[in-house]
């Protein structure tokens, strides 16, 4: 089944039949799954990633918050992040303001040479590329979680001491739902959140409908 | 065990029975469910907590210079709109806008609101109200529910009674005068002298399409009749306006016997359109700076109509055909045919002339005197053929049916009334939602009644007005709440609650006062010789700048924003000592110009609630005596 130019696996010393793996090409299956991950880098880049409410009794209605890779936008025309921030004042927490995000600007830059390096991947058509792709997107997504961590740990706990209200620092929630004083913060991924958890599961798909060498007919 | 088996068998066959049975008659009993299924009255007025009315209720508020907001079908006062009072609780009439809007008036008399229309019906753009005492119009928006404009004293007009009457494309706001005086205003001539010497006045208010702002357009002098109510017309009485009066007696003293000695009063039958024209055409001369018409000279603008003795009410029906005309000094209410009015006029079927007024033959005109009871005051109609009767003495409501009336109905009129109801007591107007467009909404009546006479819990010798929620949409009248409120609705206005979107802030970006601020950081205090200038801003919970030093004898220029963009985020603005209480909503700017006349210190503060630190909301002003060296301010 192997090319008459390519050496069988088998005869290869246990250590070098790895690399032959990563020098697989991908068979077409995999490369339109590498497109459409390059299609998404994009999508995601304008997409809504994330979105905070806060309802409390008098905010019935809810005080919404949605990032985006770029940018932060209140609900309401805009108006709910000038209320939340209106709101957090007493309590003495920093307003939330696009500009102090500096990862709004480097964010769509690297989403979108996420979507190069998935075009040249699924061009190209290595094993290797897939497995790198996966790796930095990985790291990618674990640094920008820890990031948003950060940055709820440090907004909840770098709170003016001489603010009208004194209240025990806080984390708001990442994920999932909280009570903070008289609000309940409920924070959950969009649509561009939920895309992103995509990107390893096709990234997975195109590793596994590529794996078996007698599966591959790439040109290389 | 075997005892309940047999109970339970026996229950079931009679259950089995009982299905059988109302199989046999299931249109009736569903019939029967249905009409039952608009539940108690308790039920059909009941609004629960956090859900809200079908309908806004616009009553007048009588000598209070106010407009009440109710709900229906709860009843509920929901708000009062100032518009002829300083009402410090909204903060009306102490920002430099409302007091100039005010001018030196204190009160108004508030009779009759009129909703803005397009084609004949309701649009939810303005509602106009007439001030009867001091001769005044003034329009709401209903955008912000704020007084916008105050036109008047209507110059030529005394007694603003006759209004505010909308026509069918609110081109026009027709007022008429309940009182004569001698014209121009100023001139005196002896009461003895009224006959000859007085006048009245019919005028038509321009209204601006776009903006709504009123304007005097065109008046018609009167003889010194009284003036009392009037409607628009609309289908084949489009262009016309209708107009009661008492007092053709033309009396001058005693008018409670002495107008009341004819067996006929005249109504106005006015062609405003044809009026409009007819100063277009430059056939008016000016009084008091405004075009007015002599009906003797310009045929064709305004007839008479004799209709039943001191007659209140004149309401046109929504097809535009029927005039109802209520005396009520007569047990009758008179119904017009409008076509045969048309052919009146056409054919000069006149009865009379009155100082060159032809008045139109009553015969050749009159459809019915339909006999609904004693002191018919104000019709209303529901959209279904039938109109709806205020009986003062009566202290009542009948329903009758509008013509075409059949040959043996005609014949006996009576048969013509529907049914009537007990009202508590003595009612003026009463209203039905949509009752002068071309679409009555034809479900609910509200009477409003003159006398509480102790319905309430007692208020001492003053007491509150009682309006009652009527359920109109059955074959019988049906009695379903009654509500009170301060002094004294007189007429109201329904619409549909979702006709119209209120905001509730006013957007930032639409700000167009040139001394607006948004932030506290923009905040500034310019001092001139004698004046001291702020642009202040009011955000929870603090005003910017929070001190403001000035010298006695400067003036005080205060521009205070609120740069709150959030629903019922409000802050008020009052100087201790000072007679002073700004309200300013979410995004408005409010101006306030005072001279400082004490030395001294004086806290501002917040009034109006906004916030857990609403109380801290306070700053200072420092007014130092003449002579501290500037340097110091």
């Amino acid at each position: 089944m192997t090319k008459p130019n390519q050496p069988d696996p088998a005869q290869l010393p246990w250590w070098r039949r790895e690399a032959r793996f990563l020098d697989r090409a991908l068979n077409p299956l995999s490369r339109v799954l590498l497109l459409l991950v390059a299609g998404l880098f994009v999508a995601i880049a304008f997409l809504p990633l994330w979105r905070i409410t806060l309802i409390a009794p008098q905010y019935e209605e809810g005080l919404r918050v949605s990032i985006y890779s770029y940018k932060l936008v209140g609900g309401n025309d805009g108006q709910d992040l000038v209320e939340i921030n209106n709101l957090n004042h007493y309590i003495g927490m920093r307003t939330l303001e696009q500009g102090d995000f500096v990862e709004m600007k480097w964010m769509p830059f690297a989403l979108g040479l996420f979507a190069l390096i998935a075009l040249r991947s699924a061009a190209h058509g290595r094993m290797s590329q897939v497995v790198d792709l996966f790796a930095l997107f990985t790291y990618f997504g674990m640094f920008s979680i820890g990031l948003f961590y950060f940055r709820l740990y440090t907004y909840g706990h770098n709170l003016d001491p001489t603010a009208p209200m004194t209240i025990e620092p806080f984390t708001p929630m990442l994920i999932g739902k909280n009570q903070i004083a008289n609000f309940v913060q409920y924070s959950f991924p969009l649509i561009g959140g939920v895309l992103m958890g995509f990107i390893p599961v096709l990234l997975f798909g195109a590793f596994w409908f590529s794996r078996k060498a007698g599966e591959s007919k790439g040109g290389g | 065990m075997k005892r309940n088996r047999i109970h339970y068998t026996f229950v079931l066959a009679a259950l089995a029975g009982a299905l059988f049975a109302s199989g046999c008659s299931d249109s009736s009993t569903a019939k029967k469910s249905s009409s039952s299924g608009k539940g108690s009255p308790a039920e059909r007025s009941y609004v629960a907590p956090g859900e809200k009315d079908d309908y806004y209720l616009f009553y007048s508020g009588g000598h209070s210079g106010q407009v009440f907001v109710a709900g229906i079908p709860s009843m509920r006062h929901i708000f009062t709109i100032p518009v002829f009072a300083p009402s410090p609780g909204v903060g009306y009439g102490f920002d430099d806008e409302s007091k100039q809007m005010l001018g030196d008036y204190t009160w108004g008399d508030v009779h009759h609101p009129g909703l803005s229309k397009t084609d004949g019906l309701y649009d939810g753009r303005w509602l106009f109200v007439n001030d009867n005492a001091n001769n005044r119009v003034a329009r709401i928006s209903l955008r912000d529910f704020k007084t916008k404009q105050i036109l008047g004293p209507i110059p030529n007009s005394s007694g603003n009674h006759g209004s505010s009457f909308v026509t069918e494309n609110s081109e026009y706001l027709l007022v008429a005068t309940r009182f004569s005086v001698p014209l121009p205003m100023g001139r005196f001539a002896p009461v003895e002298e009224y006959a000859d010497e007085f006048n009245g006045m019919v005028s038509g208010l321009k209204i601006d399409a776009a903006s709504g702002d009123i304007s005097v357009g065109w008046q018609i002098l009167t003889p010194p009749f009284n003036w009392d109510l009037g409607s628009t017309g609309k289908g084949p009485s489009s262009g016309w306006a209708f107009w009661t009066s008492y007092n053709t007696e033309m009396a001058h003293s005693k008018l409670e016997v002495n107008a009341s000695q004819l067996d006929r009063d005249y109504a106005a039958f006015v062609n405003w359109k044809a009026a409009a024209k007819a100063v277009a055409e430059g056939k008016a001369t000016m009084m008091d700076g405004v075009p007015m018409l002599n009906p003797a000279e310009v045929p064709g603008v305004m007839y008479f109509v004799p209709v039943g003795k001191s007659p209140h009410g004149i309401d046109v029906d929504p097809s535009g055909r029927w005039i109802v005309a209520s005396g009520k000094l007569q047990p009758t209410t008179t119904v017009f045919d409008f076509e045969k009015v048309l052919a009146a006029i056409a054919a000069k079927d006149f009865q009379d002339e009155f100082r060159g007024v032809p008045v139109i033959n009553y015969d050749a005109i009159v459809e019915g005197e339909v006999p609904v009871g004693l002191g018919p005051l104000h019709t209303q109609y529901d959209g279904k053929g039938n109109g709806y009767t205020s009986l003062y003495i009566e202290s009542a409501v009948a329903k009758w049916k509008l013509p075409p009336w059949t040959e043996a109905e005609k014949a006996d009129l009576e048969s013509v009334i529907q049914d009537k109801i007990q009202v508590h007591f003595n009612i003026g107007h009463l209203v039905i939602g949509g009752s002068d467009t071309r679409k009555p909404y034809g479900d609910w009546l509200v009477a409003m009644n003159k006398l509480s006479k102790g319905r309430n819990i007692s208020t001492g010798p003053a007491q509150p007005e009682t309006s009652q929620l009527i359920d109109i949409t059955g074959k019988s009248m049906e009695m379903i709440y009654e509500s009170y409120t301060d002094p004294e609705p007189h007429f109201a206005q329904i619409l549909k609650a979702d006709a119209i979107n209120p905001i509730e802030v006013y957007p930032k970006e639409e700000s167009e006062h040139s001394h607006a601020i948004w932030s506290l950081g923009e905040s500034e205090i310019i001092r001139e010789p004698g004046k001291v200038t702020v642009k202040m801003a009011a955000v929870r919970s603090q005003f910017g700048p929070e001190k403001i030093r000035a010298t006695v004898g400067d003036t005080l220029v205060l521009h205070i924003t609120n740069v709150e963009q959030t629903s019922d985020m409000i802050h008020g603005f009052a100087i201790n000592g000072h007679n002073l209480n700004v309200i300013i909503d979410p995004g408005e700017t409010k101006t306030v110009t005072l001279k400082l006349e004490k030395t001294g210190v004086f806290p501002f503060y917040c009034t109006n609630f906004c916030s857990a630190l609403h109380q801290e909301m306070q700053g200072y002003l420092e007014v130092a005596p003449k002579g501290t060296p500037t340097a110091s301010l």
